[in-house]
C-alpha cells in the first residue's frame, strides 16, 4: 500500500510525459495538416469510385428501361449471375492468359533484355533502338489501337511483308484473335518495363560486378546471381504496375478484336463495357469490374509478398 | 468534351472515356443545361451524324437557321455524335442520366422508345400533338411507333424503311437467271446463287449479313427476313412472351451455313467486319461482283447525287425483289421495318419550344427533302403523294410496297440483349464452331438468362 502510495506521486510527475503525449498528437497533427488535401483528393478520386462502384454492383441500375428510373438494391443477385454466366469463365481465363502472356512473361522479359542489351550496346543504337521501342508507349492508346489493327488486318501491313516472301496472308485479327492482341500489347508496353529496368541496372555499382569477374563468373551466372538480385525491388514494382496496367487494357482490345470473333478475345474489361453500355446492365457491369478490382488486388498482394521474401 | 466532333476517332474515344467514368461511378456532369433564365433560351439538340453533309446533318442545320430567324432570342445548339447506331444509343442514353446534360430535342431509335420512356428519358407529347394540325397527316403505322405502352405517345416519326432483296441485273443476267427476278422460296435464292457461283467464280452470289460485327444489321438485313418468313416468331405479340426452341430459328441458321459453307456469301471473316456494309454498297455492286444481297429501302441514298458511293447507273443495273418466305407460304413475302423519330427530354426546361422546333423540322417541306435524300418510307400523306417524292429514285413504289408485309420488332428493354443472343447464333453458324441446331440451343439458353423462364414460350 505504502509502497502504493509512494508510487503514486512518482507516477504523478509521469503523468508530464501524458501532456508531452498530447502535446505530440498536436505535432502529430500539425505534421499530418499537409498531407490533408493529398488524403482527400485521394479519397475523393481513388476510394471514393471504388466504394460507389461497390455501392452500384449491388443495384440493378441501368442505361434505359425502368431500372434507370428506380435502381433497386439487389444484395448479391449481380455476383450471383455473374458465377452462372457462361461467358464469365471464358472471360476470366482470357483476362489471366492475355496477363500473364504480354505483362508478366512478355512486356517484362523483353523489357529486361533490351535494357541489358542497351546496357552493352554503343550509344548511338541505345539511342535509336530507344527511340524505337519509345515511341510505340507515347502514343496515346486509341492510336496505338489503331496501328496495331493496321499491322494486323486482313490487308494490313503484316499480310502484306509477309505476301513479298511468299507466304500466304493469315486473317490474324479472325483467325488468331488472343495472339494479335498479346503481341499489340507487348509492342505497346515493353518500353515501360525496360526504363525501369534501366533506371534500375544504372543503380548496380560497376564493383560487384567486376569483381565477380575477376572470380570468372560468365555473363549468365553474373546476371543471375548479381545483376537480378539487386534489382529484385524493381523487378516487383515493374511486375505490379504492368500487371495493373493490363488488367485493364480495354481501348487496345476493343478497337482491333472488339472482343470478337466469337467472344474469342472478350477480356473482362470488353464483357464489362458490353454488359454496362451496349446491353444497359449498369449493375452488372459494375460487378465484372469489381471482380477486375479483387484479381488486381490478388496479384498486389503476391507482388509484395514476393518482395518481402529474402 | 462537348460541342462539334470533327471525327469518329474523337466521338469513340469520348465513348470510352464516358464509358471508364460511369464504369467507376462517377458521372460525367456540368456544362449544358443553361437555357431557361429569362427571354434568352438555348436548345440543345442531339443527333447521329454519318458524315459530313448527311441528309440528317443537313435537316438539322437548316431547321437551326429557320428556327433562330423566327425566334431571335433563342440559340439552337447542334451536338451530332458521329459513330455507329449503338455507339450513338449508348452516348445518348449516358447524356440523359442528368437533367443537366439531358438534350431538349434528340434524334432516337424507335426501338428504343419504349424502353427509354420506361426510364422516365422521354416528354409525352400528348398534349402538343392535339394542337398539331399536321398530326393528321402522319400515317397510323408509322404514329404506332412512337407510341409507349401507356397509350400515349412519346416521339414523331421522321420516316421509315424496308428491306428487300437488292439484286445486280448484269451479274443475273450473265448467269442465266431471268430478269426481272423473283424468287418465291428460299430455294430459289440458292437456286440462282448456285447458277451464279458456276458462271462466274469470282462473283459473290448472294449475300446475307451475319455476326455481331455488323450488329443490328444482321438481324433486320438478314435474319429476321429469315425467321419471320418461317412459322415460327419470335416474339408472341399476344401472350407477350419469347419464342424458345422454334424450327424456323434452327432452319433460318441452317439457310445461312448453307449460303456461308458453299461459299455463295462472303467469307465468314468479311461478314465479321463492322465496316462490310460500306464494300458492298461501294464496291462489291458498282463493280458487279455481287449478285445480291438484302438490304433496307434506304440503299438508293449512298448511290445517289451527294451520296457516300455515288453511283450514276444504279437505277438501271439494280433490281429489286421481295424477300420471299421459306417455302413460298402466305403472304408469300416478309420484310422488317424501323426508323427513327424526334423526341423531347422529359426535363427540357423549355418543352413548347423544343416542340415548335420539332414541328419546324417536321413540317412538309423539311421533311419532304430529309425524306429524299435520305431515301425514307414518306410517314406524311402530303409527302408521301409529292411527284418530288415519287420520283426521287427508280425504286420508291417497290420498297414502298413491301410494307403490307413488314414487320417491326418487338422493341421491350431486353431486346438489344436477345438481339446480340441472335447475332452470336449466326456468328457460331458462319463460322463453324456450333451447328443450327446446337447454335439454336444457346440461343433458347441465353433468352431464359434474359428474361427469365416465365417470359418465354416453347414451340
Amino acid at each position: 500500500m505504502t509502497a502504493g502510495t509512494s508510487t503514486r506521486p512518482a507516477l504523478r510527475p509521469g503523468a508530464g510525459p501524458g501532456h508531452g503525449n498530447s502535446g505530440r498528437t498536436g505535432a502529430l497533427w500539425l505534421k499530418l495538416l499537409p498531407l490533408a488535401p493529398a488524403i482527400a483528393l485521394l479519397g475523393i478520386f481513388l476510394a471514393g469510385p471504388i466504394i460507389f462502384s461497390i455501392y452500384g454492383s449491388f443495384t440493378n441500375a441501368a442505361l434505359t428501361g425502368k431500372n434507370a428510373k428506380d435502381p433497386q438494391f439487389i444484395g448479391f443477385e449481380n455476383y450471383a449471375d455473374l458465377f452462372r454466366d457462361p461467358n464469365f469463365p471464358q472471360s476470366l481465363w482470357l483476362t489471366v492468359l492475355f496477363v500473364f502472356a504480354s505483362a508478366i512473361v512478355g512486356q517484362n522479359l523483353l523489357g529486361l533484355g533490351t535494357a541489358l542489351l542497351m546496357n552493352k550496346a554503343t550509344k548511338a543504337i541505345a539511342a535509336v533502338v530507344g527511340v524505337c521501342v519509345v515511341a510505340a508507349w507515347v502514343l496515346p492508346e486509341i492510336v496505338a489501337a489503331f496501328v496495331a489493327y493496321a499491322f494486323f488486318f486482313r490487308e494490313g501491313t503484316l499480310n502484306q511483308l509477309t505476301a513479298t516472301v511468299g507466304i500466304a496472308p493469315v486473317d490474324w485479327l479472325f483467325e488468331h484473335p488472343m495472339l494479335a492482341i498479346i503481341l499489340a500489347n507487348i509492342w505497346r508496353g515493353t518500353a515501360f518495363s525496360m526504363m525501369v529496368y534501366q533506371a534500375a541496372l544504372n543503380d548496380v555499382p560497376q564493383e560487384i560486378s567486376e569483381s565477380a569477374m575477376i572470380d570468372g563468373a560468365g555473363g549468365a551466372l553474373r546476371l543471375w546471381y548479381i545483376t537480378l538480385p539487386m534489382i529484385r525491388r524493381s523487378i516487383a514494382t515493374n511486375l505490379m504496375l504492368i500487371t495493373l496496367q493490363t488488367l485493364a487494357v480495354f481501348t487496345l482490345i476493343y478497337v482491333m478484336t472488339a472482343g470478337g470473333p466469337s467472344r474469342r478475345s472478350a477480356t473482362l474489361p470488353v464483357m464489362a463495357y458490353e454488359e454496362a453500355f451496349r446491353y444497359s446492365n449498369i449493375g452488372y457491369g459494375t460487378a465484372i469490374a469489381v471482380v477486375m478490382i479483387l484479381i488486381g488486388a490478388v496479384f498486389s498482394v503476391v507482388y509484395i509478398r514476393l518482395l518481402k521474401e529474402k | 468534351m462537348r460541342g462539334t466532333r470533327s471525327t469518329s476517332v474523337k466521338s469513340s474515344l469520348s465513348l470510352i472515356a464516358a464509358g471508364l467514368l460511369v464504369l467507376t461511378g462517377c458521372s460525367a456532369g456540368g456544362g449544358g443545361g443553361d437555357a431557361g433564365a429569362g427571354d434568352e433560351a438555348t436548345l440543345r439538340i442531339v443527333y447521329q451524324k454519318s458524315g459530313e453533309g448527311s441528309p440528317l446533318d443537313t435537316l438539322m442545320q437548316d431547321v437551326k437557321t429557320q428556327f433562330e430567324a423566327g425566334n431571335e432570342n433563342v440559340t439552337v445548339q447542334l451536338e451530332p455524335v458521329e459513330g455507329s447506331d449503338e455507339d450513338y444509343a449508348t452516348r445518348l442514353a449516358l447524356s440523359q442520366r442528368s437533367p443537366d446534360t439531358a438534350p431538349d430535342v434528340f434524334y432516337e431509335d424507335t426501338f428504343k422508345v419504349r424502353s427509354d420512356v420506361d426510364a422516365g428519358y422521354l416528354l409525352n407529347l400528348d398534349p402538343y400533338l392535339a394542337e398539331w394540325p399536321d398530326w393528321e397527316r402522319f400515317n397510323e403505322g408509322a404514329k404506332a411507333a412512337g407510341v409507349a405502352d401507356d397509350g400515349a405517345t412519346y416521339a414523331v416519326p421522321l420516316g421509315t424503311d424496308t428491306r428487300v432483296i437488292w439484286y445486280n441485273k448484269k451479274v443475273l443476267e450473265a448467269a442465266g437467271v431471268e430478269v426481272p427476278w423473283a424468287p418465291k422460296t428460299w430455294e430459289d435464292i440458292l437456286a440462282a446463287a448456285r447458277q451464279i457461283k458456276v458462271s462466274q467464280p469470282d462473283v459473290v452470289p448472294f449475300n446475307m449479313y451475319a455476326g455481331t460485327g455488323t450488329g443490328e444489321g444482321t438481324v433486320m438485313q438478314s435474319f429476321y427476313e429469315l425467321l419471320y418468313g418461317t412459322d415460327s416468331q419470335l416474339y408472341n405479340e399476344d401472350q407477350q412472351k419469347w419464342v424458345v426452341g422454334s424450327q424456323g430459328f434452327v432452319d433460318s441458321l441452317a439457310f445461312l451455313k448453307t449460303l456461308y459453307d458453299e461459299e455463295l456469301a462472303l467469307t465468314p471473316a468479311q461478314a465479321l467486319d463492322p465496316n462490310i456494309w460500306q464494300a458492298v454498297f461501294g464496291e462489291y455492286l458498282p463493280e458487279d461482283r455481287m449478285g445480291g444481297v438484302v438490304e433496307g429501302s434506304y440503299s438508293p441514298s449512298f448511290w445517289q447525287e451527294g451520296g457516300m458511293f455515288e453511283w450514276a447507273d444504279y437505277g438501271d443495273v439494280m433490281g429489286v425483289a421481295p424477300f420471299p418466305t421459306q417455302n413460298g407460304q402466305e403472304p408469300g413475302a416478309v420484310s422488317m421495318s424501323g426508323g427513327w423519330t424526334l423526341a423531347i427530354g422529359a426535363n427540357s426546361q423549355n418543352p413548347d419550344l423544343a416542340f415548335e422546333f420539332l414541328k419546324t423540322a417536321m413540317n412538309q417541306e423539311n421533311l419532304l427533302k430529309y425524306t429524299v435524300d435520305n431515301s425514307q418510307i414518306a410517314v406524311r400523306s402530303d409527302i408521301a403523294d409529292d411527284p418530288t417524292y415519287l420520283e426521287s429514285n427508280p425504286f420508291v413504289a417497290d420498297v414502298s410496297e413491301v410494307v403490307d408485309v413488314t414487320h417491326y420488332r418487338p422493341a421491350t428493354s431486353d431486346y438489344p440483349e436477345i438481339s446480340t443472343a441472335a447475332q452470336q447464333a449466326t456468328e457460331a453458324v458462319i463460322t463453324g464452331e456450333r451447328t443450327p441446331e446446337e447454335a439454336a440451343a444457346d440461343y433458347d439458353a441465353a433468352v431464359r438468362d434474359i428474361v427469365g423462364a416465365e417470359n418465354v414460350v416453347e414451340e
